[in-house]
């Protein structure tokens, strides 16, 4: 087991940072090759001011029509993006974790909070679970990829807290968390996960052509 | 649960375009049609849903079905997601599944793009299942009538070139009872703009063109109408997926009106025209705005407005309500000129909720109510929340600025007996208006 957590902290993390980083600048470049290539009749219309303002709409809660009118999945969704950002990067853990290994430290979030936050995510993870098994719009347009990549989330994060509470056998559940976390970032890029690539680019065009050809709001 | 083979319609074009296909001739034509005509965008809209069901609210169809399979996401996954996982190596009943889906099940009045965080449009995905239906031959009968007669006539009604200029005349004449200096002016070069019309106005509604006509006369504008093809400015190619007839008939559009040498065309209250001109066939035919400048009717009446060229005796009674069609509010961004008009115009108005951006398609656009009779039952009930709308505003008079509108709402306004009827703006200015030298 030690020799697979040395595995998991050393090379493999690399190789999934590596996969994250280069995985997602191809994506993006050859997105946008594409896009030049064959959709010139709308990059024409590209405007970044109206791409962010629409955004800082759709980027504040019930800032849009589509939150207000669907607030609980606004609220986890929100609450959920947020937590995924934050516990990662500011997680006492993981700021150790880098600082032994490459000298960079950052203030970290309370303890306590950040457990609280996590706990939240496999809150929200199992809510979204049970939302694309019981919601029947939502359940008719889930697809297997969409289960896997939810799941993962989550298992990131309740491996997370219960190695953090010494929950079950401590090494294992922390290779776990590592291996299911570079999992996720290997994800991104080539799964769904990739809205988190797209996601403001498909907004900032729609909002673009909204605000450039129709002049009318889009959110 | 439901899905769209559920409720398989009979359609003769359909079924007739579907018999002649293989599954080898679908993939062939749907990986030239993939790698030819579609790029990021589709990819990136295919790839970057995340299947959250947010949408399903914006759809009028969801919303008065309940249905699942109705909603915005649901219609990609029952289409283009099933045709990309096969390659589109698919059986041909897939694409009959498909067709109906795209054509008859989606107006393209782009609502669900105010319900998705990622700005999704799902009309746009729509447009793409319809080019491949058009591309195999798989078009609903009434439709493809239509997009026929555009390609024979460049009009959508198979109005003969004689027809034409007999009807505007017949129109001048009877016109010139009431105001006896009235012209229906033809191809005079030189004026400040022409008026085009969908081709339903001289082959069913020809008060309208007689409306205009008034209108203008009373207004002392400068105007003309061709008297060649190219007067008609709808467009049901741009529907069917035809995007080469689409592009001709646009084309004759704007080549007539530079022809007579006008400084900009006006439109008639038709919103899936004014898509077709503005927003989709340009852009095919490779301008990036539109080499004639293009004015709405609801614009259009609102500057004479605002330059006191309209004056009016007295002001409508009765209270309204404003419905805003998808394709010149959303796809134009005229709803407050729209209110100024209507304003401008009516005592009082009862505005119904959601509006303006919001507001719910009347579920005619698109081409859908251009499918025909059998399509039209389902039509109706998948609008059912459209009549609720109407219902609570409790007014009897609807004001709205579109052709398709006037169908869809007309349509539902008798099946829930909502005891409403629609108006044109023409409708409620000619009504209304000072009129110059009446007898
Ligand atoms: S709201 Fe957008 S992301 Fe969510 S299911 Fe609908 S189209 Fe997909
Ligand atoms: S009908 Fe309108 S809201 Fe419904 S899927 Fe089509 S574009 Fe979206
Ligand atoms: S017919 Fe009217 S409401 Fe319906 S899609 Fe067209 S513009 Fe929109």
């Amino acid at each position: 087991m030690h020799a697979l957590y040395d595995l998991a902290v050393g090379p493999l993390a690399w190789l999934a940072f590596g996969i994250f980083i280069l995985g997602s600048a191809y994506r993006l470049l050859a997105m946008r090759a594409l896009a030049l290539k064959k959709d010139g009749a709308f990059v024409a219309f590209i405007s970044w001011p109206h791409a962010t303002k629409s955004l800082m709409h759709w980027l504040t809660p019930f800032g849009s029509l589509g939150w207000r009118e669907n607030p609980v999945v606004t609220v986890a969704t929100f609450i959920f993006h947020i937590c995924l950002f934050l516990v990662p990067i500011f997680l006492m853990g993981h700021i150790v974790l880098l600082d032994t290994f490459h000298g960079w430290s950052w203030p970290a979030l309370p303890g306590q909070l950040a457990d609280i936050l996590s706990i939240i995510v496999v809150v929200i993870c199992a809510y979204f679970l049970w939302r694309r098994m019981s919601v029947p719009e939502v359940r008719f347009v889930t697809s297997a990829q969409d289960i896997v990549v939810v799941s993962l989330v989550g298992l990131t994060f309740l491996t997370g807290v219960l190695a953090y509470h010494r929950i079950g056998d401590n090494l294992v559940l922390t290779t776990l968390h590592i291996l299911c976390g570079e999992a996720m970032l290997i994800a991104i890029p080539f799964t769904r996960l990739s809205h988190m690539l797209f996601g403001f680019f498909s907004r900032g065009y729609i909002a673009s052509e909204f605000g450039s050809v129709r002049h009318a709001k889009d959110w | 649960m439901n899905t769209i083979a559920d409720r398989l319609i009979e359609d003769e074009g359909l079924r007739r375009g579907v018999s002649r296909l293989t599954p080898e001739k679908i993939q062939k034509v749907f990986r030239e049609l993939i790698a030819g005509e579609c790029g990021a965008r589709l990819k990136t809209y295919m790839e970057t849903c995340v299947h959250c069901g947010m949408c399903a609210k914006a759809c009028h169809y969801y919303m008065s079905h309940k249905d699942p399979s109705y909603m915005p996401a649901a219609k990609v996954t029952q289409t283009m997601t099933r045709l990309l996982k096969a390659d589109g190596k698919v059986d041909p009943q897939v694409i009959y599944e498909c067709a109906q889906v795209a054509y008859t099940e989606c107006n393209l009045c782009r609502r669900c793009i105010h319900y998705c965080p990622l700005g999704i449009d799902t009309g746009y995905i729509m447009s793409v299942v319809r080019r491949l239906c058009h591309k195999l031959g798989v078009t609903p009968q009434y439709m493809q009538d239509t997009a026929h007669s555009h390609s024979a006539t460049m009009n959508q009604m198979w109005v003969k070139d004689d027809e034409w200029p007999d009807t505007l005349q017949w129109q001048e004449e009877e016109a010139r009872d009431e105001f006896p200096g009235l012209r229906i002016p033809l191809e005079v070069e030189g004026a400040d703009f022409m008026y085009s019309v969908i081709a339903p106005e001289p082959k069913f509604r020809t008060q309208l063109i007689y409306q205009a006509a008034a209108i203008f006369h009373a207004a002392g504008l400068s105007w003309t109408m061709p008297a060649t093809p190219g007067w008609d400015n709808s467009n049901m190619a741009m529907f069917s997926g035809d995007s080469e007839i689409m592009s001709r008939v646009e084309r004759a559009h704007y080549e007539t009106a530079q022809r007579l040498r006008v400084k900009r065309i006006v439109m008639g209250e038709c919103g899936h025209a004014f898509r077709a001109v503005y927003d989709t066939a340009n852009r095919w035919l490779g301008w990036k705005w539109h080499p004639v400048p293009i004015t709405h009717s609801v614009e259009f009446f609102w500057e004479l407005i605002q330059q006191g060229r309209i004056k009016i005796t007295h002001k409508y009674a009765e209270p309204v309500t404003i419905h805003d069609p998808c394709n010149i509010i959303r796809g134009r961004g005229l709803m407050e000129k729209l209110r100024d008009v209507v304003h401008f115009l009516c005592e009082e108005v009862v505005e119904m909720h959601p509006n303006r951006e919001h507001n719910y398609c009347c579920c005619a656009g698109g081409g859908v109510i251009n499918c025909g009779p059998p399509f039209k039952n389902v039509r109706v009930a998948g609008n059912a929340i459209k009549a609720e709308q109407l219902k609570a505003t409790g007014v009897h008079t609807v004001v709205a600025p579109c052709h398709n509108c006037h169908g869809g709402l007309e349509d539902i306004i008798s099946k829930y007996e909502l005891g409403m009827h629609t108006k044109f703006l023409g409708d409620l200015i000619y009504e209304l208006m000072e009129k110059p030298e009446a007898e």
